[in-house]
């Protein structure tokens, strides 16, 4: 059996098996994924279902039925150990060996360990997998102090769901401000309070050294050294490492993921990555990047099965993040890289702005929290490459919408 | 299948769909030209209602998470999400008409439904 094989059965290997199979596709397909799981959405484990509000069952990508009608084979639980890309076959961990025609790697990316002493205890979590979410929430249940590493989004949708369930919660951030590297300092501050109002507690500018236990479970986190913060529970948010083994070992271009094209194809014929795994040069960051996010991996899931079906479309999408914290919505979107000039629409006060990035000149991202019309709007503007002016942006009685329309100025 | 009153036609605007509850259904009303189209008004993927959604072509962006579908049969676009219900739609005499399933359950809310944009 031949045809298109495709490793990872989450938001990038999917899309680009079912758009393949859109497109015309006729060949067999076969997803390959290392979980057990039927392909599911990942947003939901740090936020309602470990809070208990939704089952594994809500949240599922689509029931069977829906690959077997598309004729797509899942094979779950299987590992891929090897591509070998000169005989087009890869190898599963328990030595079955499958050919392809095409592979698409989307084995996005894994949690980042941390290394200090201790680090191995029992109740030091990582939260990637539903298999990772039903133990972490297993474990929530018993726990009374929770301390999070690492102020990220994972982080801090944790804690928010840990605070609502009524835990104490501490977060370590080793930098000076929460999410310094996706948002703006407003929309930072804005979020410190947030998360400070609900009752947890952040430290900044703090490291951890080591993780204490007693009888290998783990009683306190050290910080700096010396101080020691009681915890029963600790969950590691420091970020993610793509899977770029697999690629690597067979020889393929990676650097920071495995280097794509705008249609997703590696340098190698045949073989295409997307998602978390993946690299490419983006116009909206002016540069090469590797972006975490689900709009992300299911777009250049769907370049790929397009280009799988030989039915080109280049990827071109601005890139958009979202981020659920207590009771308000965190959406991003653009490319904040090297901006140099901020501007806030709206009122912070009643808890409802965005943040306007530019670079020389040029509207680049906007951060909104509780602004989803701000945000549908933007979208569009920097895909069209439309700047509204400082002034316009700021003027939150200027609609942003009619800049859209060619040859027409802004209302105020 | 039932027929349900919404709106009068002249309500409905390009590129601003109107969202109605009726009985416990929430449906979408979309003018996309001279043609009016309706979905469920509710993601398939998160609880957002997509008439407060970005409409452009025949295509409507949930405002959350960005799932697009097409108005004219709920198809969505990401295959992460499942599609939705796109109902028909009738204008008679200027009224806009949906025809719903489900049958008796449903019921529509007063004088063709309350109107749940701000
Ligand atoms: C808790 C959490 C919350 C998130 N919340 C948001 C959010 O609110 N908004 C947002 O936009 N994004 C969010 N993200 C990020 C988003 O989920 C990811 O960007 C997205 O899942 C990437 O999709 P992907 O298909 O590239 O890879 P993944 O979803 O990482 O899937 C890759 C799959 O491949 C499998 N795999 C890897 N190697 C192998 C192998 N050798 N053999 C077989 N299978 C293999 C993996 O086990 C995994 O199942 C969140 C992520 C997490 C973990």
């Amino acid at each position: 059996m031949s045809g298109l094989v495709v490793i990872g059965a989450s938001y990038a290997g999917i899309q680009a098996a079912l758009t393949a199979r859109e497109a015309g596709y006729a060949e067999p397909v076969t997803v390959i994924a290392d979980e057990h799981a039927l392909p599911y959405q990942r947003p939901p484990l740090s936020k309602d279902f470990l809070r208990g509000e939704i089952d594994a069952q809500g949240f599922l990508m689509h029931d069977e039925a829906v690959f077997a009608g598309a004729k797509i084979e899942l094979r779950l639980g299987h590992r891929v150990v090897e591509i070998d890309r000169q005989a087009g076959r890869i190898a599963l961990a328990d030595g079955t060996m499958l050919d392809f025609d095409k592979l698409v790697i989307a084995t996005g990316s894994r949690a980042r360990k941390i290394a200090v002493r201790g680090a191995d205890l029992d109740g030091v979590c990582y939260l990637r997998s539903i298999a990772d979410a039903a133990d972490l929430k297993a474990r929530l249940g018993e726990a009374g102090e929770i301390v999070i590493i690492g102020g990220g989004f994972i982080g801090l949708e944790v804690a928010s769901s840990a605070a609502k369930l009524g835990k104490r919660v501490t977060v370590i951030e080793a930098a000076s401000r929460l999410l310094e590297r996706a948002v703006s300092p407003a929309v930072s501050r804005f979020l410190l309070d947030t998360h400070t109002r609900a009752g947890v507690e952040v430290k900044f500018g703090t490291a951890v050294s080591a993780m204490i236990g007693d009888g290998g479970r783990v009683t306190a986190v050290e910080l700096d050294g010396s101080i020691r913060l009681g915890a029963d529970l600790v969950v590691v948010g420091i970020g993610g490492i793509a899977n770029d083994a697999l690629a690597v070992a067979a020889g393929l271009e990676c650097a920071n993921g495995i280097v794509v094209d705008e249609h997703g194809r590696t340098g190698c014929s045949g073989i295409y990555a997307a998602g978390d795994c993946a690299s490419h040069y983006s116009r909206f960051a002016e540069g090469w990047i590797k972006l975490e996010s689900v709009q992300h991996a299911q777009d250049q899931g769907r370049a790929v099965g397009l280009a799988i079906a030989d039915s080109h479309e280049a990827y071109d999408s601005v890139p958009r993040f979202w981020s659920d914290q207590h009771d308000l919505k965190l959406q991003i979107v653009g490319h904040a890289a090297r901006s140099d000039r901020m501007v806030i629409r709206g009122a912070i006060e009643a808890g409802r702005f965005s943040v306007f990035n530019y670079r020389q000149g040029k509207l680049v991202a906007v951060d909104s929290i509780n602004n989803p019309a701000d945000q549908m709007v933007v979208r569009r503007l920097i895909a069209a490459g439309i700047s509204p002016t400082p002034g316009q942006a700021a003027d939150s009685s200027c609609d942003l919408r009619s800049l859209l329309k060619p040859g027409r100025k802004a209302v105020a | 299948m039932t027929w349900h009153h919404l709106c009068a036609a002249a309500k409905l605007s390009e590129g601003e769909p109107l969202g109605f509850r009726v009985g416990e259904r929430r449906v979408a009303l979309y003018k996309v030209g001279d043609d009016v189209f309706a979905t469920d008004d509710v993601c398939s993927h998160a609880f957002a209602l997509l008439s407060t959604g970005f409409l452009e072509g025949h295509v409507i962006e949930c405002p959350l998470h960005g799932a697009m579908f097409d108005v004219r049969d709920g198809k969505c676009r990401s295959s992460a999400y499942k599609d939705i219900e796109a109902f028909k739609v009738e204008i008679h005499d200027g009224e806009v008409y949906v025809q719903l399933g489900g049958g008796a359950a449903l019921e529509a809310t007063g004088d063709g439904g309350a109107d749940i944009k701000p």
